[in-house]
């Protein structure tokens, strides 16, 4: 730990142990085969990139495996994505993204939402460092838009 | 050289005394001295441009070339003054070859829209390096996707020293342009530009220099260079944003078509046609940024009395010093030349665990300002295999203990990521 000196505790809520703990090991980081969902997202403005691989069934997220490369928020946030989404449906899913997105904006969240999210809260720290929200949404932002995709083209 | 206050002192320029001029250098930065070293992004600036500005505003303010009132005769004459201490900066032949712009991005696109676009032709070549920033990729991206011409890049080595001998061979009969950054602002390399400049005259073509972060660092000469045209932005040698300079030679200018339409740019205008003003105002169409303009005369004062060899000097030591000490580490990579006297003041690195984007956030809370990411250069940035750098520039404010505040850290966010 750093003395108070360097003013580096000042960013435990940044980097909170879940989310050190995430980034240092990702979950679900292996490939998805046949995947019906395979992108690639990126913030070219910070460098980071996450593949996200998912295969469907019958609405609900069967398999899930997320890779990638950037800072410890964006991975960290993709990690905990990964382990929520699985075995989630597309509408769940979707109440999910929804959730973290008004977490991080600084709105409240209602009690049962943050039961569903469970340790995805640690990234609520993110809103002290406002330019690094977008390194934390990165994935939520991209798998929520594909999903939206692939139901869509399910169902035409 | 170690000063009365213990700080390193580098010969020619007095530190301690430049960085009183620059009063935001008094900021703290969550709690801690702001040690700024961002400089290639933008430099600080000092009392004397902050005071040219509020004093035109003060005592000056009128539209220029329109008045015969004192003001507007006063705006205009400093408004002239200031191109013509640019000029002598950059030992310009003449001071109408100075044009304002808003920066060195428009001085650029200003080349690509008006010569390139009547001199190049399908089937012709623009030739630039493969570490260039994006201002001095896209415009001729777009032109020559336009024009059915091809856009060639020659290649530099890993240390990020151009491949001389490569870029002959790119540079051929078909090439009409070739343009080329002085200093890469993520390698630091500063690149023959005399050499390259006799080929492409050779084969007919010209060359335009992206000066953007060499005119504010090191001595500049147009006629030495053998440039055609050259790019750079007040706002990276200590002037006020909003204002560049695109220099060209008077031949070349003269036959370029206008780049924006409207007052000043005229000599006379009938409901039918137009004809253009004389060089320079041809290309500053509207009312200038006149303020600004004040703003880059001061800055270039300020440089001129320092000395731009002694700001060179001054930047190399600092460069060898932090080179030195960011390669103690063990842990950190430094991408472009190894030779500190090849580069200038700019270093750009990667460490081997901590992404860019954490070791800004860690380093700014320390009260060190640098910059991450892909510096607009991003096909550079990812011919080294990674997506993000940081970056380290220094500029004549910047002392040998501010490196090591940067090296420490480093040193304190390692520790915090590894606790
Ligand atoms: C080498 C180089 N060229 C061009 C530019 C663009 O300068 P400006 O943003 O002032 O137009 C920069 C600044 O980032 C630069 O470093």
């Amino acid at each position: 730990m750093t003395g108070g000196m360097s003013g580096l505790d000042q960013m435990d809520d940044l980097y909170e142990v879940i989310i050190l703990d995430h980034y240092r090991s990702p979950r679900n980081t292996s490939a998805v085969e046949n995947p019906d969902i395979d992108l690639e997202v990126n913030n070219p403005f910070c460098g980071d990139e996450v593949r996200i691989q998912m295969k469907i069934d019958r609405n609900i997220v069967s398999h899930v495996g997320i890779t990638g490369r950037g800072c410890a928020i964006s991975q960290a946030s993709a990690s905990l994505l990964a382990e929520l989404v699985e075995g989630k449906s597309s509408d769940q899913v979707h109440g999910a993204v929804d959730s973290v997105r008004r977490l991080l904006k600084g709105e409240n969240i209602t009690d049962q939402e943050a039961d569903t999210l469970g340790d995805i809260e640690a990234l609520q720290g993110v809103r002290k460092f406002p330019v690094r929200i977008k390194c934390a949404l990165l994935s939520w932002v991209g798998l929520d838009d594909a999903l939206k995709d692939h139901i869509a083209g399910v169902k035409s | 050289m170690i000063d009365s206050t213990g700080n390193t002192v580098s010969t020619g320029l007095n530190v301690n005394s430049i960085r009183a001029d620059f009063p935001i250098l008094q900021r703290k930065i969550h709690g801690q001295n702001l040690v700024y070293l961002d400089n290639a992004a933008t430099t600080q600036k000092p009392n004397q441009v902050i005071k040219s500005l509020t004093d035109y505003y003060e005592q000056t303010n009128a539209n220029v070339h329109r008045g015969v009132h004192t003001l507007s005769i006063e705006a205009t004459d400093g408004y002239e003054l200031a191109r013509s201490k640019v000029a002598d900066f950059i030992n310009a032949p003449r001071s109408e070859e100075i044009i304002w712009t808003r920066n060195t991005s428009e001085s650029l696109n200003l080349v690509a829209a008006t010569w390139a676009e009547n001199n190049v032709v399908a089937g012709d070549n623009i030739v630039i390096t493969a570490m260039e920033h994006h201002s001095n990729i896209v415009p001729w991206q777009q032109l020559a996707f336009k024009k059915g011409a091809e856009l060639r890049y020659f290649a530099h080595n890993s240390d990020g020293i151009i491949d001389l001998e490569h870029a002959m061979t790119v540079i051929d009969e078909r090439t009409k342009i070739l343009s080329v950054t002085h200093m890469s602002n993520v390698l630091g390399t500063v690149n023959p530009i005399s050499e390259l400049a006799g080929r492409a005259h050779d084969v007919g073509a010209v060359i335009m220099v992206d000066a953007a972060q060499s005119v504010p660092h090191m001595p500049v000469d147009v006629q030495d260079l053998d440039a055609d045209f050259l790019a750079f932005s007040a706002h990276k040698m200590l002037g006020p944003t909003g204002i560049g300079v695109l220099w060209g030679k008077v031949s070349l200018l003269e036959d370029m078509p206008p780049y924006m339409f409207g007052g000043d740019m005229i000599l006379e205008v009938t409901y039918e046609d137009a004809n253009w003003n004389d060089l320079p105002y041809k290309f500053e169409a509207g009312t200038p940024n006149i303020a600004d303009a004040f703003g880059t005369g001061a800055a270039v004062d300020y440089l001129s009395r320092l000395g731009m060899k002694n700001v060179w000097r001054h930047e190399q030591d600092l460069t060898a010093y932090a080179m030195e000490r960011i390669l103690s580490l063990d842990t950190v990579k430094i991408l472009g030349p190894k030779d500190p006297s090849m580069r200038g003041g700019v270093i750009s690195f990667i460490h081997d665990s901590i992404h860019p984007h954490d070791l800004g956030t860690a380093l700014d809370q320390q009260g060190i300002a640098i910059r991450t990411g892909h510096h607009c250069a991003m096909p550079l940035v990812r011919s080294y295999d990674v997506v993000a750098a940081a970056r380290a520039s220094f500029y004549i404010y910047n002392t040998k203990s501010e490196v090591d505040a940067l090296v420490n850290g480093i040193s304190e966010t390692e520790g915090y990521f590894n606790r």
